[in-house]
């Protein structure tokens, strides 16, 4: 066979003899090997060119150096800590609880963002008129305006609206809202409210693997299990038979007015929550959007088909519609996690003491910017990259639906 | 997907180390090629440095670097001025991104070298105090304990505060903002009990943001020595020279009478002195490298250092701060101009 034009011998099947063979700088391969080298080559050095010129200037300015700071007193008060933390603690520990901090409010902001923007992706969908606008007039005025304005508006929402400690609403015993935030009772520590959180655990766990075997056996068998009543019971049941048991103790640690502030009970911050509710707020308004092209991207011929077969409206989205829209929203939802995360950067602008406000205020005392933005970096990048290797794990694990 | 871990780590690197500029020459040559110098000041702190009406700055911060300016370009007027958070400042002056940092800035040994800055000499000797509503009838700050406290980011008065909270046992809760208008807006909205700064600061804040100062009390313990003053970084001794002696010289302008009013009198005067500082006994402007009417254009254009404190701080301010520490040994205080010979 006469070889076409533009067709390259190396293509073709049957070997062609040496002397045929183009000079090894044309060869694509070669080329590709030696543009790589220099591309690397090029990052190297200016990384070594930035890394030598920064210590050069450090040591001309006599600036000091190091992760040796780590160990010493920091010195300074934190307003909220999920561990134990003083100022005769380390930059160490006032950076875990930093930390700390940082990813309360991404895994609760992660969450609440997800069942807020899905409830709104579908109202989008309704075929009630006014729900339907509702739920655009509430994606579009959220998503055009910057986070760190809606950040400040529901900060001078909580502070300048909400009254003093002292003339604190109390909606109900034990619970208080003012402008120091919401203080509710806290279950005091008992025995049986361990015994109930081990039950749950066991409950759980006990959940996931009724739910293996009845998938299984329906596969095998057919015959369907009411998994879902049975894991509830299982899950909730549990605990509060344990608790009954052990006698149903119900005391609480309430909260109370003392000198300035309450003492006692457990308190979300009005930082905490303004943080919280503006990232939910925002990026619920990105995951409707998500949610409605997931559901959209369906074809109506699938509820069709499933509504002919005689599955129910329910099986119909649970089975049919579900599983194929999640292919389109995983990917995008992705980001949308990891923007909460990032975002979650401003709380220092309302004074939520997130890494970035603890890292801030550790590299103005100790002067090591370099350092203290590395630690940051270095914070959020393994948040993030954490968060993606979930998604990533989960994307495929929902793709292998795909036939 | 390892290398594209490994490309995100480095990118990150990149990104650090570019904070930095690439090459930092000297800080005065820099300066008058440019035409102008780089002043860190604060967003805004009225009497120290706050813009006016008009946009202008100003405030006994901002006379430093207009002092500077007067001697080195014989105008007072070329500065721009850069606000800059208690977080940024130290940054934006190692960086190189401001000249001189003239921010009501507390000197303290690691600042002075770790931080690879130098602290010029106190313009202003100030104290941390807290300010809290009337109505809660705190008299001493000792009575603070369990007590919200807003303070600003990356101040030596977030560590005074822990500081003088261990040593008295008082726990506080602190809320930490980044900018000082955030911080005074969510102390006055009630979120905080107290708020604390340098007791300057908060005497500005309670005559200018407060809607009705008599509301408001300061507490009488002053929890610490702030000695306020500007800074440069270190590697350029002429430029160090230079900043210090314009505040030198308003100082010494201010012992010897010499003011905005009677400058051009002055010349004429045969106190040998005036002469060197007005420059008519030449030397003095060849020395620091600048012209011999250093000292004389300083005063023309800014004034002594009692003219910018009664302006700016002082009785003919809005705040009316007592000169107490800040008056001329003379008369007691601590301001002690060097001898410009």
């Amino acid at each position: 066979m006469a070889a076409q034009p533009g067709e390259t011998g190396a293509t073709a099947g049957t070997p062609i003899p040496k002397a045929q063979r183009a000079v090894f700088w044309n060869d694509p391969r070669v080329r590709g090997i030696f543009y790589q080298i220099i591309a690397v080559a090029l990052i190297g050095g200016a990384v070594w060119w930035l890394a030598s010129n920064t210590i050069a200037n450090l040591n001309a300015r006599n600036i000091a150096t190091g992760f040796h700071f780590l160990g010493r007193e920091a010195g300074f008060e934190i307003g909220e800590n999920l561990i134990d933390y003083s100022p005769a603690d380390t930059y160490f520990r006032a950076l875990l609880v930093g930390v700390l901090n940082t990813l309360r409010v991404a895994v609760l902001g992660i969450i609440l963002a997800t069942l807020v923007g899905t409830i709104i992706g579908i109202a989008r969908l309704s075929k009630n008129w006014l729900i339907a606008k509702l739920a655009s007039i509430y994606v579009e005025v959220v998503r055009n305006i910057p986070l760190i304005l809606q950040l400040f508006f529901w900060y001078s929402l909580i502070t300048e609206f909400l009254p003093g400690p002292r003339d604190a609403l109390n909606p109900m015993p034990g619970v208080f809202l003012s402008n120091r935030g919401l203080k509710f009772p806290l279950l005091a520590h008992e025995f049986a409210y361990d015994l109930a959180l081990l039950l749950f655990a066991v409950g759980l766990i006990a959940a996931v693997v009724v739910g293996r075997w009845a998938t299984k056996r329906q596969d095998a068998t057919g015959r369907h299990f009411p998994t879902i009543w049975v894991n509830l019971g299982l899950i909730f049941g549990l605990p509060i038979v344990g608790w009954l048991l052990a006698g149903a103790p119900l005391t609480f640690n309430a909260p109370s007015l003392q000198g300035f502030n309450f003492v006692g009970g457990a308190s979300l911050s009005p930082e905490f929550s303004a943080l919280l509710l503006g990232l939910v707020i925002y990026t619920a308004g990105f995951i409707a959007e998500i949610v409605r092209s997931g559901i959209q991207a369906v074809g109506k011929g699938q509820t069709e088909a499933s509504l002919s077969l005689g599955l129910t409206k329910g099986q119909t989205l649970r089975l049919i519609v579900m599983p194929q829209a999640l292919r389109v929203i995983v990917p995008p939802m992705t980001s949308q996690y990891l923007n909460i995360t990032k975002n979650s950067s401003l709380a220092v602008a309302i004074g939520f003491p997130d890494i970035v406000s603890v890292a801030n205020t550790t590299l103005n005392q100790t002067g090591q910017a370099i350092e203290g933005v590395a630690i940051i970096m270095a914070v959020f990048l393994t948040i993030s990259l954490s968060i993606a290797t979930f998604m990533n794990w989960y994307n495929k694990h929902i793709a292998l639906v795909e036939r | 997907m390892k290398y594209r871990y490994l490309a995100a780590i480095l990118g990150a690197a990149c990104g650090t180390l570019a904070a930095l500029p690439a090459l930092a020459g000297p800080t005065l040559d820099a300066v008058k090629a440019r035409g102008e110098i780089v002043c860190g000041v604060n967003t805004g702190v009225a009497g120290f440095s706050a813009p006016d009406s008009r946009g202008e700055w100003k405030g006994i911060d901002v006379d430093i670097c207009r002092a500077t300016a007067a001697a080195l370009f014989g105008d007072a007027k070329k500065v721009k001025y850069v606000g800059l958070t208690a977080a940024q400042r130290f940054t934006a002056l190692q960086s190189g991104e401001v000249d001189v940092l003239s921010r009501n800035t507390t000197g303290t040994l690691t600042r002075d070298t770790s931080l690879g800055l130098n602290f010029i000499a106190p313009n202003f000797y100030d104290g941390q105090g807290f300010i809290v509503a009337k109505k809660l009838g705190v008299k001493s700050a000792k009575d603070l304990g369990g007590a919200t406290v807003c303070v600003q980011q990356g101040t030596t008065t977030e560590l005074n505060m822990a500081d003088y909270g261990r040593a008295n046992k008082i726990a506080f809760k602190p809320v930490v903002i980044e900018k000082v208008e955030e911080t005074v807006a969510t102390f006055f909205s009630g979120r905080c009990d107290a708020y604390t700064a340098d007791a300057s600061a908060l005497a500005s804040v309670r005559s200018t943001a407060a809607s009705n100062p008599d509301d408001y009390v300061i507490l009488p313990e002053i929890i610490s020595k702030e000695p306020l003053g500007p800074m440069v970084r270190h590697g350029d001794d002429q430029w160090f020279d230079l900043v210090k002696w314009s505040f030198m010289a308003m100082l010494e302008a201010e012992e010897y009478g010499i003011t905005t009013a009677n400058v051009d009198e002055m010349l004429k005067s045969n106190d040998p002195n005036v002469k060197r500082i007005l420059g008519v006994t030449e030397g003095m402007g060849k020395a620091l490298g600048t012209s011999e009417k250093w000292a004389y254009n300083i005063v023309k254009q800014v004034g002594n250092y009692g003219e910018s404190f009664d302006r700016n701080v002082g009785a003919n301010s809005p705040l009316k701060l007592d000169r107490g520490l800040n008056a001329l040994w003379t008369k007691g205080g601590l301001m002690y101009g060097w001898p410009i010979r």
